[in-house]
């Protein structure tokens, strides 16, 4: 059972700086970045990243007046994730699918928005929406894709803070492996900047970004960095059984060779360097590989002061020895994509395979010396000779921490 | 109010609640659900329109008085009237 290779086969995304992997992965490429100061309710202009994909392309308007913004990235990331997988979706029995999405939170937005609505009539009850219990179930954005897409396998989300993005791969590898599916549509998806709530939350925190300019507010390890930019979006990816994929000729983007999920167990908040080290090391060894063998650290690094250190001291523990590893982040250009950021991140970095070359962390104007991991690449790509696996990590309060190892797929492996 | 303008304020509403639908060849006496794709939800949303925009209340043994334009125009011109 466990010997079941999975593999990629499709990539659906939305991010505020790219609506398909092609343009996300060409502006990380270039440095680009897109965050904009939008006005939040009670609090006035704040930094946040937000997609800008066609919702109409693959949704009626009634649709998504009755459905949740969750919902809609997660139908726009899936649709386009199987086009890009070549699967027929009309061929195949759609009762072996699976929907697996990671969400950081879900319902915070509906509920908030529900209850400013109720304001404006004397919180009167009686004016309190029937579609607020079908938006606010944790299952919300997954079964809209089901309804979506006439899916009928099992759905559900998973709800593991900003470790969802790689927890809702791991549930659908796991799943595969079970044999309980053929297919899953598995990633994350994130609508988090549609309620003030987050964001006044994390300021209360003292962990929210500012910046008079919105593209410089999110800096993982820059020494000015000071705080999170909350984003919205989505990634999905068809992930199948190797031999299923091989046999219907699909592309094959690359394969999850190891994974690990483990828990902090001692603060609601700070992270705690030695478990994320833990899982680090633990998904390399699931892999049957050393740390030296890692070409690729996606690193977590959310743009806190404190946060960005301890991600950084527990990649300098597991990879002490490695000289070839090198490290970038994803954050200062589209922000934190929360319940999406693990799969997004991940997917900036697959064509690496292809092209060996290893997009940026950018904004770093000077790098905080507690950050300064070896081979961190700031501001412009480097291509390497050969980048052949990648580990993704992902870290979320509560301390979850989730890693995942992927590799480039070789053919003559078989 | 005239019946006809009853007729034209649940026309208004059922064109924000299902904004996909063709409400321009509606006929009176036909079951809206027999002309459009409207479900029971859509009924609610209607219900709650009337409730917001105009403090028309509805209670749940009358929905089937919703059922076409002809009837909402019989059920509610005296509600709108009183």
């Amino acid at each position: 059972m466990h010997s079941s290779r999975i593999v990629i086969t499709g990539v659906g995304l939305t991010s505020p700086n790219g609506n398909s992997l092609q343009e996300f992965r060409q502006n990380l490429l270039e440095g680009i970045a897109n965050i904009q100061m939008i006005d939040i309710r009670y609090m006035g202009d704040v930094p946040a990243g937000v997609c800008n994909f066609d919702a109409k392309k693959y949704q009626s308007r009634k649709e998504l007046r009755v459905g949740t913004r969750a919902g809609s990235i997660a139908i726009y990331s899936s649709r386009e994730a199987i086009a890009s997988s070549q699967l027929d979706l009309d061929s195949i029995d759609k009762s072996r699918m699976g929907v697996y999405l990671g969400t950081t939170e879900h319902g915070n937005v509906e509920t908030e928005n529900e209850v400013y609505n109720i304001s404006k009539f004397d919180y009167d009850t009686r004016y309190w929406t029937h579609h607020h219990n079908p938006r606010t179930v944790a299952n919300n954005p997954a079964g809209e894709v089901t309804i979506n897409m006439g899916i009928t396998g099992p759905h559900y989300t998973i709800g593991a803070a900003c470790a969802a993005g790689n927890a809702g791969i791991i549930q659908a590898t796991q799943m595969l492996r079970l044999g309980e599916i053929d297919y899953a549509l598995a990633g994350g998806v994130s609508e988090s900047i549609q309620t003030f709530g987050i964001f006044a939350g994390f300021k209360s925190q003292g962990a929210l970004a500012k910046h008079e300019d919105p593209n410089m507010a999110s800096r993982p390890f820059d020494i000015d960095r000071n705080g999170i930019v909350v984003a919205e979006g989505g990634c999905v990816y068809v992930l199948e059984r190797l031999e299923d994929a091989l046999n219907r000729n699909a592309p094959i983007i690359a394969e999850i060779i190891g994974y690990c999920m483990n828990s902090d167990a001692s603060d609601y908040v700070l992270p705690n360097p030695e478990r994320q080290a833990q899982c680090m090391k633990k998904a390399i060894e699931s892999a049957g590989l050393n740390p030296k063998d890692i070409d690729l650290i996606s690193t977590h690094a959310t743009s806190t002061p404190q946060g960005d250190i301890q991600e950084c001291k527990a990649i300098q523990e597991v990879f002490s020895e490695s000289e070839n590893t090198y490290v970038n982040n994803t954050k200062g250009f589209i922000g934190h994509a929360m319940g999406a950021a693990g799969a997004l991140e991940l997917a900036g970095n697959l064509p690496s395979f292809e092209d060996n070359t290893i997009h940026p962390t950018i904004n770093v104007e000077n790098l905080d010396e507690q950050c300064a991991v070896k081979n961190l690449v700031i501001n412009k790509p480097i291509t390497i000779d050969s980048v052949d696996v990648i580990l993704n990590n992902s870290f979320g309060m509560l301390g979850i921490n989730s890693a995942l190892v992927l590799k480039k797929y070789n053919p003559s492996s078989n | 109010m005239t019946p006809e303008q009853v007729k034209q304020i649940v026309i208004d509403i059922i064109n924000e609640i299902a904004p996909d639908e063709d409400t321009s060849n509606l006929k009176a006496e036909v079951n809206l659900r027999d002309q459009m794709d409207l479900d029971s939800m859509d009924f609610l949303d209607i219900v709650m329109e009337l409730r917001k925009q105009h403090g028309i209340e509805v209670p749940e043994e009358d929905y089937p008085q919703l059922a076409s334009l002809d009837s909402c125009a019989d059920y509610l011109t005296p509600k709108f009237n009183a």
